[in-house]
């Protein structure tokens, strides 16, 4: 049953994923990821990835979705109608795609059954992770056993990505903050949606739970699926509900680009820190063990502290982002 | 066993036991590998947080110093001797992530800190002008966080963890493009962004796939795993996409086209620090993958690398070559010159012996040395001139007298005379060549027409910036330590001598990348 | 099982070239970058693949369960998805700088801007 339900998500994603590279209207394809990246997200769950799968929804049908229409409230919706002709060089370009397509499908055939027991994959390094998780982490949650301490390091690479790449965008086009006129009065723009009673009692009905689920989803984490990035990226979402529902100048009061900079840079800090901590305390980079009397128990506490450093950078530049975005429509 | 002290040809004893020579004075010196990427990785958020003008460029000027002080030991206690590992969190590879700084990383980190250090050094005025001084905080972290980046592929032993710090330099080279005040530079790095996503997204595919047929991403533990299913389509499949992957961060021909016009139109101090390494940090991985991990694998592997690569390099030498005579950008001139010293790299690389190495390695260090110091000679001229246009920049020779003839020393080892750096790597290339048989005949043939090619552009700035007449007006009298910034005028002319020490001094760059051919090809030290 | 897990990997290669193809082939950034994000979601849906084990469970350790998927391809992917958002955020911020220089956010009327 389960089979064929996943054969069915696939073939749904497939045909999705034609229609938006195929639709001229950007909103259209913009909805349509979104709906691709929930069935990618629902595949992912049959697949026994849990959290990859919230991760995948929070981010991909979510932050990402945001993101996108606020570009094309910036710039336009609709892609520029061309001539429809068969060129050559549109000719090279899907023969090219259908070579490379047909190469990758005749390279499945070699490859080890899916769910296969003896595959590399599963043989070699999985039950050293999963028995080392029971051992010396004591935690139910694999993969944020994997994430944070085993292969901690990439971790810390991931959180310097998503900073650099609020740098990045800040670089670009300025903070929130900054590019307002000082003083500017509450005009209709800034506004959000303060005229509309129905999303304003909805969202300060919701807006309190969904900053509940964040943090909730921060320390659980260890238990079942969670951790830093989909928290983050859950409390980046109800912060940026707060701004188009009552207004950016409200929402810039309320945390302002001060405390957003300190966020993006603290978070990092936080998980270098602990990290040295490692260093200093005798032992390697990023090892938890000495944290504590007891390792286990030292394992369990860098894992909190790299897990609030995560989240606490990834909402910061999440609404960092968003305000700057938000910025250029009233500028 | 660590080897004792080594009688170099000199008769002099030198870099005798690295580390124990140096552990007295270092006791933190295991954890240097670590250190090398913590120092730039940590300073980047503190550097967003200086606002008064000038801190955040001093922080980070004094973040790359200390890391390129950090490269220097790393290579002193490596060079000829056994590599060194750290695990990161104290887990045992393959299961946690593992560092290994051998002679071919320990090359790079010289070639990126010192990029980055001497760009730096000089840039302050330079990068001032083209930034606007609110933003300039998030430019300079933006910079450490491209210095993070490359350093982290350097010294790291995982495929995935290379990934991850590729993305990390990516993201923070094209804040570092888009900071140029011409509007190009955004479409410019927007294209950039394209092709480097794709580029990364290819290289994961072929680690997704080497990870599926072995179950590690240990580079080390892959290369012993990959022997039993070396044949296999998902194997050959992953060595086609990491290649082509790893080629579009290269620029290897005909992926190149992302790259003239982004280092056309960055800021000058910042193409002078990417021209110097960011390509050759890719081309870094695609050595190490096809040699150390890839080898193993079938008998064919000599026949793949010379059989598609090749070709490429010799088209991306002469193209490279060709297009440069007939550029008017001085910048674009030098981009494409850059693709052409790439296809050099490559060549040695496709010949598949110790000396081919050799000479790619080396190049690798000699052509930063070269092509960062005629970047920062632009950086120089554009302090006065009004654009990089050769037009622009006619008799400047007899405003900036010095820094015209730094520019010239730099030509120089860019085309490759003897003594100069340029010169050695390229002996070597065509020494390594000549071993070929007549194939390698051909090859020295395409090695001097582009070398006579080089002389011919390098020959078209000198002769716009000698002879084409007066350069600025009469009222402009401001002699040339008065329009050149002191620092970048330093920094510029480090880069020269260093040109010629190179070239001159058998030196620890040539012992490192004779180390690292070795052990590329498969022969410990 | 077999003709499923094959399945995967062939949505796998369709959604990569589909990805692929709307990056070169569509002028519009913005239809670029949605495209990018189409591509990466494939590379995630191969890995997540290659870790599912017969009859395992989530690698989330409770009472009973006794076989797990593993837990690597899915950090791997967590670290992924990261590094594609991050990526689309820059991408876009490009985009709105390049509509305020340029006025257009096609790729070719961008060129054409450029050229004299």
């Amino acid at each position: 049953m389960t089979t064929l339900f996943g054969i069915f998500l696939l073939t749904l994603l497939m045909i999705t994923g034609m229609a938006i590279v195929h639709t001229r209207n950007l909103f259209v394809a913009v909805m349509l990821m979104g709906i691709a990246s929930l069935l990618i997200a629902a595949s992912f769950f049959l697949l026994d990835a849990a959290d990859v799968a919230l991760t995948e929804a929070a981010i991909g049908a979510g932050i990402s979705t945001v993101l996108f229409l606020g570009a094309l409230a910036l710039t336009s919706e609709r892609e520029r109608k061309r001539r429809r002709s068969l060129s050559t060089s549109s000719l090279l370009q899907f023969g090219i795609v259908g070579v490379v397509a047909l190469i990758v499908i005749w390279a499945t055939f070699d490859q080890p059954r899916l769910g296969s027991p003896s595959a590399p994959v599963q043989a070699h390094l999985t039950p050293w992770y999963i028995e080392s998780t029971r051992d010396l982490i004591d935690i139910p949650n694999a993969v944020t056993a994997v994430l944070a301490s085993f292969r901690g390091y990439d971790t810390l690479g991931e959180v310097v990505v998503v900073f650099t790449a609020g740098v990045g965008v800040l670089f670009l086009l300025g903070t929130g903050a900054s590019s307002r006129a000082a003083g500017a009065p509450l005009s209709e723009d800034n506004a959000g949606l303060r005229h509309y009673l129905i999303p304003r009692i909805l969202g300060r009905l919701l807006i309190p739970f969904i900053l509940l689920l964040g943090f909730y989803v921060q320390f659980h984490g260890e238990y079942g699926p969670g951790g830093g990035f989909q928290a983050g990226a859950i409390i980046a979402a109800s912060v940026i509900l707060y701004a188009l529902l009552e207004g950016e100048q409200r929402a810039l009061s309320v945390i302002p680009q001060g405390v957003l900079l300190a966020m993006m840079a603290g978070g990092t800090l936080l998980f270098g820190a602990v990290g040295v901590a490692g260093i200093v305390l005798g032992s390697n980079f990023l090892d938890y063990s000495v944290l504590s009397e007891d390792p286990v128990n030292g394992q369990h506490w860098g894992i909190l502290l790299i897990e609030m450093g995560i989240g606490i950078t990834v909402a910061g530049v999440l609404i960092s982002i968003f305000h700057a975005f938000a910025a250029r429509a009233t500028a | 066993m660590r080897s004792k002290g080594r009688i170099s040809h000199d008769g002099k004893i030198r870099f005798a036991r690295g580390e124990a020579l140096l552990a007295p004075h270092l006791p933190h010196l295991p954890h240097l590998p670590m250190l090398q990427v913590l120092v730039p990785l940590l300073m980047a958020p503190f550097v967003l947080l200086l606002h008064p003008r000038g801190l955040a460029w001093a922080a980070a000027t004094a973040a790359s110093l200390m890391a390129f002080a950090i490269a220097v030991v790393l290579a002193l206690t490596v060079v000829g001797d056994a590599p060194l590992t750290y695990q990161v969190g104290r887990w045992p590879a393959p299961y946690g992530i593992e560092l290994r700084v051998d002679d071919f990383s320990a090359l790079l980190l010289l070639v990126i800190t010192g990029a980055s250090s001497v760009t730096l050094l000089g840039g302050w005025q330079s990068l001032a002008r083209a930034l606007p001084s609110a933003r300039q905080p998030y430019y300079f972290s933006a910079w450490l966080l491209a210095l993070t980046g490359f350093v982290g592929i350097a010294v790291s032993a995982d495929a995935f963890n290379i990934f991850v710090f590729m993305e990390v330099s990516s993201l923070a080279s094209y804040v570092l493009i888009a900071g140029g005040p011409d509007r190009r530079a955004l479409s410019a790095v927007f294209k950039y962004l394209i092709m480097g996503t794709v580029g990364a997204t290819f290289y994961l595919v072929g680690i997704g796939l080497v990870y599926m047929m072995t179950g590690t991403l240990n580079l080390a533990d892959m290369a012993v795993r990959i022997s039993d299913v070396a044949d296999t389509r998902p194997v050959l499949l992953a060595a086609g996409f990491i290649t082509v992957g790893l080629a579009l961060k290269a620029a290897i021909f005909p992926l190149h086209i992302w790259l003239p016009n982004a280092y056309a139109y960055a800021p000058h101090i910042a193409t002078a620090f990417l021209a110097a390494c960011a390509t050759k940090v890719a081309l870094y991985v695609l050595l190490r993958f096809d040699f150390v991990v890839l080898q193993h694998s079938a008998s064919e592997h000599a026949v793949q690398f010379a059989g598609y690569l090749m070709p490429l390099a010799v088209l991306g030498i002469l193209v490279g070559s060709g297009v440069a005579i007939f550029e008017r950008d001085l910048k674009r001139l030098l981009a494409f010159s850059s693709v052409a010293q790439i296809g050099y790299m490559l060549l040695g690389a496709s010949l598949v012996t110790i000396a081919g190495l050799n000479a790619a390695i080396l190049h690798m260090f000699n052509h930063a040395l070269a092509k960062g110091g005629l970047f920062l000679v632009v950086a120089a001229f554009c302090t006065v001139a009004a654009s990089s246009q050769l037009e622009q920049i006619g008799g400047i020779a007899r405003k900036m007298p010095w820094t015209f003839a730094a520019f010239v020393v730099c030509g120089l080892s860019l085309i490759g005379v003897p003594g100069t750096a340029g010169f050695l790597s390229k002996w070597y290339l065509v020494t390594a060549a000549l071993d070929y048989g007549a194939l390698g005949i051909a090859l020295v043939g395409v090695i001097l027409v582009s070398s006579l090619m080089a002389v011919v552009y390098i020959w078209r700035v000198v002769e716009s910036a000698c002879f084409a007449g007066e350069f600025g007006d009469d009222a402009d009298s401001d002699s040339e330590t008065a329009a050149v910034p002191p620092l970048l005028f330093i920094a510029v002319w480090i880069v020269a001598l260093a040109n010629l020490y190179f070239g001159l001094a058998s030196a620890l760059p040539i012992e490192l990348a004779a180390s690292a051919a070795n052990l590329l090809m498969g022969n410990a030290p | 099982m077999d003709i499923l897990g094959l399945y995967h990997y062939w949505i796998f290669a369709v959604l990569l070239m589909t990805g692929f193809f709307a990056i070169v082939a569509k002028p519009n950034l913005v239809k670029k970058l949605i495209g990018l994000s189409l591509f990466q979601s494939a590379v995630f849906l191969c890995y997540i693949t290659m870790g599912k084990i017969e009859g395992g469970t989530a690698p989330i350790m409770g009472e009973g369960a006794e076989l797990f998927s593993s837990p690597l391809p899915q950090v791997l992917i967590l670290t992924a998805i990261v590094v594609s958002i991050s990526t689309t955020a820059l991408g876009l911020g490009l985009v709105l700088r390049i509509k305020d220089e340029y006025g257009s956010i096609e790729e070719d009327e961008i060129q054409g801007q450029d050229q004299p």
